[in-house]
């Protein structure tokens, strides 16, 4: 009993942590790779998370349209590409002016879309959310302990594939393009590189993968409202990215495991030992200490704990064997 | 006609902020999403000020806000100035010394303005707070428009404000100093300005700008701890639709933005109103990305 409880807890973390780890890799491509700032996570997210509630869930008596009772995978497959509209509306108007007008319209897309998520009942049903949304492979057993461990192997399965297929086009020329943009934008268009249309693949790449994990997030929970989309959500990322390191697929991964359970554990350690009237003190606290975590990162530790790998081409390197 | 009244008063408010945010935009040259927290922090130690001098007393005629509130803005200017000039000093000066890169910055900003948020709801607790409980009458000023004589008061204070600002940045040696770092600092390091004194001035000034919008504002709502950071994108879109580095153009951004805000609120929209600034900002951006009186790049 003991054994399947802390079974249970730990497959629970872990897809949480999923959700976490696969919108970091989604920054990475932007931040990481590309160096583009995006302060709208948690609006990219929520878009997944809605557009597959509105395509998945049951039909709500309030609302006028929605309840399509689809199938999970088409709910997600809706969540990329209406992620993917939203993100090629801001880039395209954004990303060929200087760089901090896409972090203002990043943020103020995440503000509109908790705005609609909050005021648009007819849609969204308002604070109240979305609730009983399908979970795919949830009626194979009784056992919500089995759910939950198919639904970390749909989680493993989903995130696999998106850092396979990230890894290889970042290995690519494609790839390189979006590094040499990072480092100096000036020479990649001295190469005769368009770096509008560069950032705007990374941008809306980033971003449909940031809507994807919205969308597993939400048939997983099977409740979602506009309060698990706060600007919070996306300093969480922020930190994850670069506790793990920007520019690293793996680092993301690491980075999003590690500061969830730091995460976690603060929760469980602020209930068991803070007492009930100073709970609501205590997560303002905590919040002051992930500000202050990323704050620091950035002055101390910017490379992160697994720094990104200096890729150097075959024939690079048989040339330095042989200045060697 | 009311709801134009109405703009007018918001767009002070958010003249003011936007200002501020322009300062440290053209100066140190990086989108201070911190911004609306310097301004919630203003408003919170004016507040404590009013309430040590004791709310209700000093009222000047049929506005009510009376000295109080007026002694209250420099004190909170002072301390929010100390907390931010120290900021810049753990923070920001190192990142600038290390050549990080303005994203760097403004992530900094953003991680600070969570913190700052936070830090309100640590010390001053979530619920929000008033200056004063009495209910204000309002008096005609045209036909079919009403004001409270506080707000008439406020956007003259707004007004006195911005004019003070163009003086000082036309007329005194510091301010020909700062606009000559704003448009080129190497140029104006090499003509013997002191860009430390300057970087430390502009966030004086830009937190003085703040202070007085927050204050204002929580007089006549209420202090909160994410007030300013509800202030932030409409502060920004009138940044952007003035032109960025363009004052003159900011103030008109914000009157823009402000009426356009109680243009919602009047056709029932109330609860779009920080989506309608942005809607008006991505089309300027996709249109005239200079901003109304900015110069091309």
């Amino acid at each position: 009993m003991e054994f399947l409880g802390i079974l249970s807890f730990l497959i629970f973390f872990l897809i949480q942590a999923s959700f976490f780890s696969l919108t970091s890799i989604g920054l990475n491509i932007q931040w990481g790779f590309t160096g583009l700032f995006n302060v709208g996570i948690a609006g990219f997210f929520a878009v997944g998370a809605y557009t597959t509630g509105i395509m998945t869930g049951p039909r709500y008596a309030e609302t006028w349209f929605g309840g399509f009772g689809l199938p999970v995978p088409v709910g997600f497959l809706a969540a990329i590409i209406i992620t993917a509209i939203v993100a090629t509306i801001i880039g395209y108007i954004t990303l060929r002016l200087r760089e901090d007008f896409l972090a203002i319209s990043t943020f103020g897309i995440a503000v509109s879309i908790q705005l609609v998520a909050n005021n648009l009942d007819e849609l969204t049903r308002g604070p109240e959310g979305l609730y009983s949304l399908p979970k795919p492979l949830s009626n194979l057993s009784d056992s919500p302990l089995v759910d939950n461990a198919l639904y970390l192997v749909i989680c493993v399965v989903v995130i696999g594939l998106v850092y396979w297929a990230f890894e290889r086009i970042l290995r690519s020329p494609w790839g390189r393009v979006l590094r040499a943009i990072r480092e100096d934008e000036h020479a990649a268009m001295a190469m005769g590189k368009n770096i509008f249309i560069f950032r705007l693949q990374a941008f809306v790449l980033g971003s449909a993968t940031m809507g994807l994990a919205g969308a597993l997030y939400a048939n997983f929970i099977g409740f979602i409202s506009p309060t698990d989309f706060l600007p919070i959500f996306t300093i969480q990322i922020f930190v994850m990215v670069i506790v793990g390191g920007s520019g690293n697929n793996l680092g993301a991964i690491l980075g999003s495991v590690v500061m969830w359970a730091v995460w976690s554990a603060s929760d469980s350690l602020i209930a068991a030992v803070v007492s009930p009237d100073f709970q609501t003190q205590a997560a303002a606290a905590r919040i002051v200490l992930i500000g202050l975590i990323l704050v620091l990162m950035l002055l101390y530790r910017p490379q992160g704990l697994l720094p990104e790998k200096h890729v150097v081409s075959a024939a690079g390197r048989m040339k330095l064997k042989g200045e060697e | 006609m009311q709801f134009i009244a109405d703009g007018i008063l918001n767009a002070s408010l958010i003249a003011l902020g936007a200002l501020g945010l322009s300062m440290t935009y053209n100066v140190l040259r990086f989108a201070n999403f911190a911004q609306g927290e310097i301004l919630a922090i203003g408003a919170y130690f004016a507040l404590g000020a009013v309430t040590v001098i004791g709310a209700g007393v000093g009222v000047m005629g049929p506005i009510k806000f009376g000295w109080p509130l007026l002694v209250s803005i420099p004190v909170g200017i002072v301390c929010t100035a100390i907390v931010v000039l120290m900021v810049d000093y753990l923070v920001f000066r190192p990142l600038r010394n290390s050549n990080a890169s303005r994203i760097t910055l403004i992530m900094a900003a953003f991680g600070l303005s969570l913190m700052g948020r936070n830090l309100i709801h640590l010390f001053a607790g979530g619920d929000p707070k008033y200056f004063s409980f009495y209910i204000p009458k309002a008096i005609e000023i045209l036909p079919g428009v009403k004001m409270v004589p506080d707000d008439l008061a406020i956007i003259a204070l707004s007004a006195i404000a911005v004019v003070s600002l163009h003086m000082f940045l036309t007329r005194t040696n510091m301010g020909r100093m700062m606009r000559a770092v704003s448009e080129n600092p190497t140029l104006a390091r090499i003509n013997g300005i002191d860009l430390k004194m300057i970087i430390r001035m502009t966030w004086i000034i830009g937190t003085a700008l703040a202070v007085t919008a927050g204050t204002l504002q929580g007089h006549i709502f209420q202090a909160k701890a994410e007030m300013g950071f509800d202030m932030l994108l409409p502060m920004f879109a009138a940044l952007i639709l003035g032109g960025v580095g363009n004052l003159y153009g900011t103030v008109l951004g914000a009157l823009v933005i402000g009426l356009a805000e109680s243009f919602a609120v009047y056709f029932d929209l109330s609860a779009y109103r920080a989506a309608v600034s942005f809607m008006i900002m991505l089309a300027v951006l996709l249109v005239r990305p200079q901003g109304l009186l900015g110069e091309r790049e």
